[in-house]
């Protein structure tokens, strides 16, 4: 039997990494690893890697799972959209649910609305969130449609449906107009309203409520 | 147990996967709300009147046979309250439960597509992005890992919306706080998972992802991977229902019950944050400065009292004050029980062993002298942090603010003895 490692220690130094400047999330993980350091038992028994556990994943299997989309547009597939193609899927797939102008229904998610427009959902519980008055970044659009929509039919449309649905969803926003056309490149350059309106947390415990 | 559920299982067995979406997806059309406060905020279990008086004397005839598997007594039904939607939740009874540990069937669950009918033997997690090689790993690979055993509370982070937003004094336990339960996980530490594929340097993220209709997807900061995180297969000696994410999930100590992500079929590690739809447009909290706190993972201490507590009458006399509390961040330190409405607090004994991340329960004693009263604990972890007044919550954070609703709850004794939520 190969020698274990045994390491009682958590793997600090293997998973520190030069951080990035100018990406939200970094400064929200640095926020998080510093107010919270554990003091659960480590679940980690670090052992050195056993080799004969599993198997190496295929290009096939990673490829057929491999469907998140990030803010830089990683993920993005070829295709494109424009909004009257989109008005149509839009109309056909989404509509029942979300409304016509993605004004939502009983039950169902509005996605278009821009008020209000000082971010002050802490003030009213009623006020609605939707793509227009809170998401902060559009390629949340196509990772999440890819993954869940339409409701009772997940993975069924095609990226040009989605492009499309996609720039029918921002431009009923008044996001983007009408003529503009959503694809790999165009998405991830799309700025949100709600961009700058988030920010790490600053709970950490301690005396003060925050 | 839910409808849901059992229809996976049989799913499961039928090896018809395909017939059980379907069968769901015409059983329960309607969809949940997700801007309304929490389903079923009044929701009382429906207890099943107890069966008519037995005319046998029990002393003087043998018993029922052994069986398979034990059921309750038909004395005892303790249920959870399904809202019977595809993307609504199920609540754990606290009102009728001891102790720590949470029964396996009366887990809260809350999923975003329903609950999957998963085939162990067709599971795989796949690990690949930012590392040395792209691994596969089947529900037995899993289980050749050395096992890690712990108990760890699991709590949606939007528990406590109903009675926060529209609080009623006919609120049960499980209806103000029915999304937490606390048990036994078993499972591998994600860092032996991780450092089998090999993680670059350069990753400082992983998104992990569910094997559900909705392919839920958190992105979770790497140093909490090689903390404490699990891969659990099972759940109280037993392997996971299907609701808590059957065959394996992700558990995360301590972080709210979204990113403890079930049914968990893939790991990427990247270096960027995913954004995905349920850490921007949902399970970010907003705040009355005008933005929305994000990645606001760690649930902050809480207790509560589920003794007496909505729908029990008492009589004057000695009673026994019982409830949970728990913290994300630790252990709790102490959890002080009121009997006046918060002008005066006495320690409450906490039952050992107090672990880090997990349930402690708290009793006190009480004797009741049948005036009016109102009884409330409140929870104090090892960080120092103090549960808030919900008049603290409140101007700090606003009405309108959602997910965290941690505050101190409180119950009002009548001089009938009837037992209310206060609100």
């Amino acid at each position: 039997m190969k020698a274990l490692i045994l390491l009682s220690v958590a793997l600090g130094a293997c998973s520190q990494s030069e951080s990035r400047s100018g990406v939200v999330g970094d400064s929200a993980r640095q926020a998080i690893a510093a107010a919270t350091p554990s003091d659960s038992p480590r679940a980690t028994v670090l052992h050195a890697p056993f080799r004969t556990i599993g198997h190496r994943a295929t290009s096939a299997e990673v490829r057929a799972w491999n469907i998140d989309v990030n803010p830089s547009g990683d993920g993005l597939p070829r295709g494109s959209g424009s909004y009257q193609q989109g008005a149509q899927v839009f109309a056909q797939k989404c509509a029942s649910c979300h409304g016509p102008h993605g004004e939502g229904t009983t039950g169902n998610p509005k996605l278009v609305g821009r008020e209000p427009r000082d971010f002050s959902f802490a003030k009213d519980p009623k006020i609605v969130k939707t793509v227009g008055n809170y998401w902060p970044y559009a390629t949340t659009l196509y990772d999440y449609i890819n993954r869940a929509m339409p409701f009772d039919k997940p993975g069924s449309m095609t990226p040009d449906e989605m492009y499309g649905v996609i720039a029918f969803i921002l431009a009923e926003n008044e996001i983007i107009d009408r003529n503009q056309v959503m694809n790999a490149r165009t998405l991830p350059q799309v700025r949100m309203p709600s961009r700058d309106r988030f920010v790490p947390d600053d709970r950490a415990g301690g005396s003060t409520f925050r | 147990m839910s409808d849901g559920e059992n229809i996976s299982r049989r799913a499961v067995i039928a090896g018809a996967a395909i017939t059980a979406s379907a069968a769901l997806l015409k059983k329960l059309p309607a969809r949940a709300d997700e801007q309304a406060p929490q389903a079923a905020p009044n929701a009382v279990a429906q207890t099943p009147a107890a069966p008519p008086p037995s005319t046998v004397d029990p002393f003087t005839v043998p018993g029922t046979p052994t069986s398979a598997t034990s059921v309750r007594s038909p004395f005892e039904n303790p249920v959870r309250t399904p809202t019977g939607v595809l993307t609504g939740s199920s609540l754990t009874p606290h009102q009728d439960l001891t102790g720590t540990l949470t029964p396996a069937d009366l887990v809260f669950e809350r999923h975003h597509s329903g609950v999957p009918a998963i085939d162990p033997r067709k599971y795989k997690l796949v690990v690949h992005g930012l590392v040395d090689h792209n691994m596969t790993f089947t529900l037995d690979d899993l289980k050749r890992f050395p096992s890690v055993t712990r108990v760890y509370f699991l709590e949606c982070s939007g528990n406590g919306r109903a009675a926060y937003r529209d609080p009623k004094p006919e609120m049960t336990p499980q209806a103000i706080d029915g999304m937490c339960s606390n048990g036994e996980w078993t499972g591998v530490a994600l860092g032996t998972i991780l450092r089998e594929a090999g993680v670059k340097r350069s990753a400082t993220w992983l998104l992990a992802e569910g094997g559900d209709a909705a392919k839920l997807s958190r992105s979770i900061p790497i140093e909490k991977a090689f903390d404490d995180a699990i891969v659990a297969y099972a759940f109280n000696g037993e392997a996971l229902r299907p609701s808590v994410g059957y065959p394996a999930r992700l558990l995360l100590p301590g972080y709210e019950g979204n990113t403890c992500i079930k049914w968990l079929r893939r790991i990427k590690l990247i270096d960027q944050p995913n954004m995905s739809k349920d850490e921007t447009s949902k399970y970010t909290d907003p705040l009355i400065s005008g933005v929305a706190r994000q990645f606001s993972f760690v649930m902050d201490a809480k207790s509560i009292i589920t003794t007496p507590s909505f729908p029990k009458t008492i009589e004057p006399g000695w009673h026994e004050i019982s409830g949970v509390a728990w913290s994300g961040r630790g252990k709790i330190a102490r959890v002080e029980v009121s009997t006046d409405g918060g002008h005066t607090w006495t320690d409450a004994e906490l039952q050992e062993p107090v672990l880090s991340k997990a349930y402690t329960r708290f009793r006190q004693m009480w004797q009741w002298n049948g005036s009016a009263a109102t009884i409330m604990s409140r929870a104090t972890d090892q960080t120092g942090y103090v549960q808030p007044t919900r008049a603290l919550f409140e101007s700090t954070r606003g009405k309108g603010t959602d997910y965290h609703y941690n505050y101190i709850r409180a119950w009002n004794v009548g001089r009938d003895g009837k037992v209310v939520f206060a609100v």
